[in-house]
């Protein structure tokens, strides 16, 4: 216990209280997006704003209020100016799903852009990816020179930047990683409120990664404090897809509520947050009008144009109090009116495949397909491939054929392999003509590894990381100017450039590659022979050294003998 | 074996010279004093002692009307050199110090004692001063803690901060039901205030740096008790230990640096468990509503006063009452780093530091003792090293860990040297580097190369060569023996 009362003469010098009045300098948004993906299956995701007017750059800042510590400090100590940390379990099918709101490769991914005051990018990348893997429990330490790369055009500041100078970026992908509850529990910590309150009582991690694709992502960058743009502020944007396939486990229906995907229901918004709001996408499609129903009713309708699409939401705002006057939980319904044909599928303007052809564990071959479904538009994609030391790439084999023909990219961007230094790093910015597929195929070679880099499991292959695809798609409706601050959840993370054209990042499929694996019981066979031919020699001249020669006495006989002199014993007889 | 030297200058006003000197002023003089610590480790204390009368300025300083007064004038005229003091002895009948006061200890380092009853009374004066001023036995003995049994350690020695190169501050706010408390606190002017002039007169002895967080949902780990005659919620004092741990888990540890962290929660709590009042033993209420926890930090529970209407809309605004949180939170980090007033007999009277929150001679009873703790924890850590070496042969060595250990061995002996010469400053400076080589090199990852790969499993490899190649050897040796056995029978059956 402490008796204080002895500083009372110094503390009394202290300034008075500050105003009650005083305004916030933090501001926390959730929002919750449920989508209907074509295919019966159900897209829900999460996004938490914190926006902090302070800037984080200028040391003296240390007292955090919404924005986690852990975070703050860490930016403010490495020099970062923008951090994007994705991890991904399972993969988003954009062929079959659409076009994601926001994608990640699968396992986990990091960039990002240090300040131009930090001297040594590449010290600042190690210490940040260890502490961010003791923040996050990700094995992110794994992150080092030889998967980390400098991408020259694909990734661009998304927050508030100077300059371009890509030589303070860092991006790595570990495809190996999986994502499970360990990670998910310090990235709902970061949440002002926990998982106590709002819309985080719903991520209950039995049901999130019981789930066809599940990533969560935290993203934090300077944006501006007001239009005019003379002071920062920083943004934490944290986001969480899951992906619930409900046409299975809802016995072939495809009506879901929030309490069979979650097995919670809202009660309450975060106390903390200056707005809370659930979305549903009930669009219609093919111009049917209500195919769906949604209970309870929503107080309010959104329209927005969201990648190129027209979208209708139903708003729910969990801050009116009239929301929970008719009952105490926000339970969201949807209902099918009747059963609809899943047949037409929309496809996505721009998505992508990518597989590894070839036979043998010598050579093979690495192809993408592209394909652009706009009927008319064509666009240019940047894409970027990273591909491990350990697949030695034949820039020479690289061809890019479209529509029969050879499609020359405009920019390319090669940083060759060096052996356990550092990755093969390949940009592209190809031209891909309206309603085409372009095929990109490169060969490799194989290496052989020492025998201690092989991962554990070697047999089960190698993952390549997805590679990357960034375009502007020309929007198929035109868009008005709105205001994109007030627009659900990610169209304000990536910058607009006009109206007709909205900004698509993809991930293909990360590949898994089988490398020559020697036996790697050989070398204690090899000791064992060869021990054992040794040891059979020593034995041989051992005896032969060691053994006396000396004149054998007229023994008692053969095996005849004694067998006799048994038998006569037995007879009572004397023996021979 | 430490030697500690204190340079103590006393200084005699006109009329105090005690009648009974030895020798006539001015002249030097050595006292030795030695305390040991366990069979090996012993501390000699020297106090080096320079007796002068004053000089015409420190006259015109010590006409002055109050202790304060003359102490303010006499700083400028000492000795700035850290560790050591200066004191000055005034007549009897002095007036500067107040009635029934005959030693009083000034801000900076100095000290007057009034004079009276020759010189053996003025020596034993001296010997108390030197040990509130400096160090004492028991100081030094819990700085030397890792080498003492630990049941001779006092309840205080444990409760001191180890010595460290720096330490992070962090201030919570817990606030587990923000639906009807809306908290706000002026941490930012606060930690301005009143804990920066603190830590900016401790930033000789390590770096310091100083974070705020609110956390909200963050709840104890106890259920308080209710308690029907004053309706309100009571923690008693042994339900205290389990208060920290869940909420632990919220606070987090620092990301960038790898100090000791030092936490001060301050707690609001729910509605539904306020007034909530922490009890001692004895099940009176404690009047700060505040404990803290060795080593770790401190919580203060803050109530918030129920709305006087009912209708009262939430969440309600607080502003918290920063003098308060930061006068308990103050006096909890200065218990931290063992800056404890002792019970002192009456006749001290101690000058309070002023709005620095440390006096200098505090500062140097820290310095004292984190040296001698610095210099423990580098051997300590050395022979750790040397012991693991001698247990595992095949760790490797490299050359810069190598001056790494040289380099710790140095800087600790010109740390001893430097405190047997009295040189406070740079002996605790060699200590630091000292600290720093030795943990450099113990945990350098170059030595964890080949720790896990023990002899027995070299030996399981090459079984099957050894196996084989034993068979014939083995075989051999039981032939000889049989042999020999029968060449012993032998000359008997000859009989």
């Amino acid at each position: 216990m402490v008796a204080a009362g002895l500083l009372l003469l110094l503390l009394a010098a202290g300034p008075g209280q500050a105003g009650a009045g005083r305004a916030r300098r933090d501001a926390l948004r959730e929002e919750l997006l449920l989508s209907p993906l074509p295919a019966g299956d159900l897209a829900a995701t999460f996004q938490f704003r914190t926006r902090w007017d302070a800037d984080l750059q200028r040391g003296e800042v240390s007292h955090y209020r919404l924005f986690p510590k852990a975070l703050g400090q860490l930016v403010a100590a490495l020099g970062v100016r923008e951090l994007h940390l994705a991890l991904t379990q399972g993969f988003w099918r954009t062929q079959a799903w659409g076009q994601p709101p926001l994608q990640a490769p699968a396992g986990a991914e990091l960039w990002v852009w240090f300040q131009p005051t930090v001297t040594d990018v590449d010290k600042a990348w190690k210490e940040l990816s260890n502490i961010l893997s003791g923040i996050f429990c990700a094995s992110l330490n794994f992150i080092d020179s030889t998967n980390t790369v400098t991408p020259t055009a694909s990734f661009k500041p998304l927050g508030l930047a100077n300059g371009t100078d890509h030589h303070l970026l860092r991006y790595a992908v570990l495809p190996r990683e999986v994502v499970c509850t360990e990670n998910l529990t310090p990235w709902k910590k970061l949440l002002p409120c926990g998982s106590k309150a709002g819309l985080a009582v719903l991520l209950k991690a039995e049901r999130l990664f019981h789930s066809s694709y599940h990533s969560q992502a935290v993203h934090i960058r300077p944006i501006c404090r007001d239009a005019s743009c003379l002071a920062v502020s920083w943004e934490l944007r944290q986001t969480l897809t899951v992906v619930f396939d409900s046409f299975s486990s809802g016995q072939g229906k495809k009506d879901w509520s929030l309490f069979k995907m979650f097995s919670r229901t809202l009660t309450d918004a975060c106390p903390l947050a200056s707005e809370s709001k659930v979305y549903v996408d009930i669009s219609p499609k093919n111009k049917e009008k209500e195919l769906l129903e949604v209970t309870p009713p929503p107080a309010s309708v959104h329209e927005a144009i969201v990648q190129g699409d027209k979208r209708t939401y139903a708003v729910y705002d969990l801050l009116s109090p009239s929301l929970f006057n008719t009952s105490r939980s926000l339970n969201v319904q949807l209902k099918w009116k009747r059963p609809q044909d899943s047949s037409e599928l929309p496809t996505p303007v721009l998505h992508a495949h990518r597989y590894v052809s070839g036979y043998g564990l010598q050579t093979g071959e690495i192809s993408t397909l592209i394909y652009n479904t706009h009927p008319y538009r064509a666009f240019p994609v940047v894409l970027l491939e990273t591909v491990p030391w350990y697949l030695r790439l034949y820039v020479h084999t690289l061809t890019i054929i479209t529509k029969g023909k050879e499609n020359k990219p405009s920019y390319i961007h090669y940083q060759p392999a060096q052996d356990r230094r550092r990755p093969h790093l390949l940009e592209m910015l190809i031209q891909l003509p309206a309603n085409s597929v372009t095929k990109i195929t490169i060969q490799f070679e194989r290496a052989l590894l020492k025998w201690t880099e092989y991962t554990p499991d070697p047999n089960h292959g190698f993952y390549i990381s997805s590679s990357v695809l960034s375009a502007l798609v020309p929007s198929i409706t035109a868009m008005k100017d709105m205001d994109v601050e007030q627009s659900p959840l990610f169209s304000s993370l990536f910058p607009s450039s006009d109206g007709s054209s909205y900004f698509v990042r993809l991930y293909t499929e990360p590949l898994l590659v089988n490398l020559p694996t020697p036996d790697f019981s050989m070398p204690y066979n090899v000791i064992c022979l060869t021990c054992t031919v040794v040891a059979v020699c020593y034995g041989s001249f051992y005896n032969l050294l060691t053994r006396t020669f000396h004149v054998e006495e007229p023994s008692r006989g053969g095996l005849a003998k004694r067998l006799a002199n048994v038998i006569r014993k037995f007879r009572g007889v004397p023996p021979l | 074996q430490f030697q500690l030297t204190v340079p103590v200058a006393v200084i005699f006003a006109p009329g105090s010279v005690p009648g009974d000197l030895p020798r006539p002023l001015p002249f030097r003089d050595e006292q030795e004093m030695e305390m040991s610590v366990n069979l090996r480790t012993s501390v000699m204390s020297r106090y080096e002692m320079t007796y002068r009368s004053t000089t015409a300025q420190e006259e015109a300083a010590l006409d002055a009307d109050t202790a304060r007064e003359a102490d303010a004038a006499l700083s400028p005229l000492q000795d700035t050199l850290l560790g050591s003091l200066t004191v000055y002895v005034v007549p009897e009948t002095s007036s500067l110090l107040p009635q029934g006061i005959s030693i009083y200890v000034g801000k900076h380092r100095s000290a007057m004692v009034r004079a009276g009853g020759g010189l053996a009374t003025l020596h034993m004066r001296l010997q108390q001063l030197t040990q509130v001023m400096s160090f004492t036995p028991s100081s030094i003995t819990a700085a030397l803690s890792d080498r003492v049994p630990d049941n001779l350690l006092s309840l205080d020695a444990r409760r001191h901060l180890k010595s460290s190169l720096g330490y992070e501050i962090t201030f919570s706010l817990l606030n587990p039901d923000p639906k009807s408390h809306d908290v706000d606190w002026a941490i930012e002017d606060a930690v301005n205030c009143y804990v920066q002039p603190v830590l900016d007169k401790l930033s000789l002895l390590a770096n310091f740096s100083v974070d705020s967080q609110i956390l909200y949902y963050a709840v104890l780990g106890v259920t308080p008790r209710f308690d029907k005659e004053s309706s309100s919620f009571l923690l008693s004092a042994h339900s205290l230990p389990h208060v920290i741990n869940p909420v632990e888990a919220r606070l987090g540890s620092s990301a960038v640096s790898l100090y000791p962290m030092l936490n001060f929660l301050l707690y609001v709590p729910e509605r539904s468990h306020s007034p909530l009042y922490i009890q001692d033993k004895d099940g009176a209420p404690v009047n700060t509503n505040a404990f803290h926890s060795p080593r770790w930090g401190g919580i203060m529970v803050y109530n918030i006063e129920a709305p006087a209407s009912s209708q009262a809309s939430f969440p309600l605004h607080v502003d918290v009452d920063m003098v308060r949180v930061m006068e308990v939170f103050l006096a909890q980090l200065r218990l931290l780093f063992g800056l404890s007033r002792e019970e002192l007999p009456p006749e001290f009277l101690l000058e309070s530091p002023g709005n620095e929150g440390l006096a200098d001679w505090e500062l140097d009873r820290l310095l004292w003792v984190h040296t001698v703790e610095n210099i423990a924890t580098v051997s300590t850590t050395l022979t750790s090293l040397a012991q693991l070496l001698d247990k595992i042969g095949n760790i490797v060595i490299k050359d810069d860990v190598a001056s790494e250990v040289y380099q710790a061995v140095a800087s600790a002996q010109s740390a001893m040297a430097k405190l047997a010469v009295g040189h406070l400053h740079s002996a605790f400076q060699a200590s630091k580097e000292a600290v720093t080589s030795s943990e450099r090199a113990f945990f350098d990852p170059s030595l964890l190369h080949l720790l896990y790969f023990p002899d027995d499993q070299k030996f399981a490899i090459y079984i099957p060569l050894f196996l084989p190649m034993a068979v014939p050897i083995l075989l051999s040796l039981a032939k000889i023996v049989r042999e020999a056995r029968q060449r012993k029978k032998e000359p008997t059956k000859m009989d």
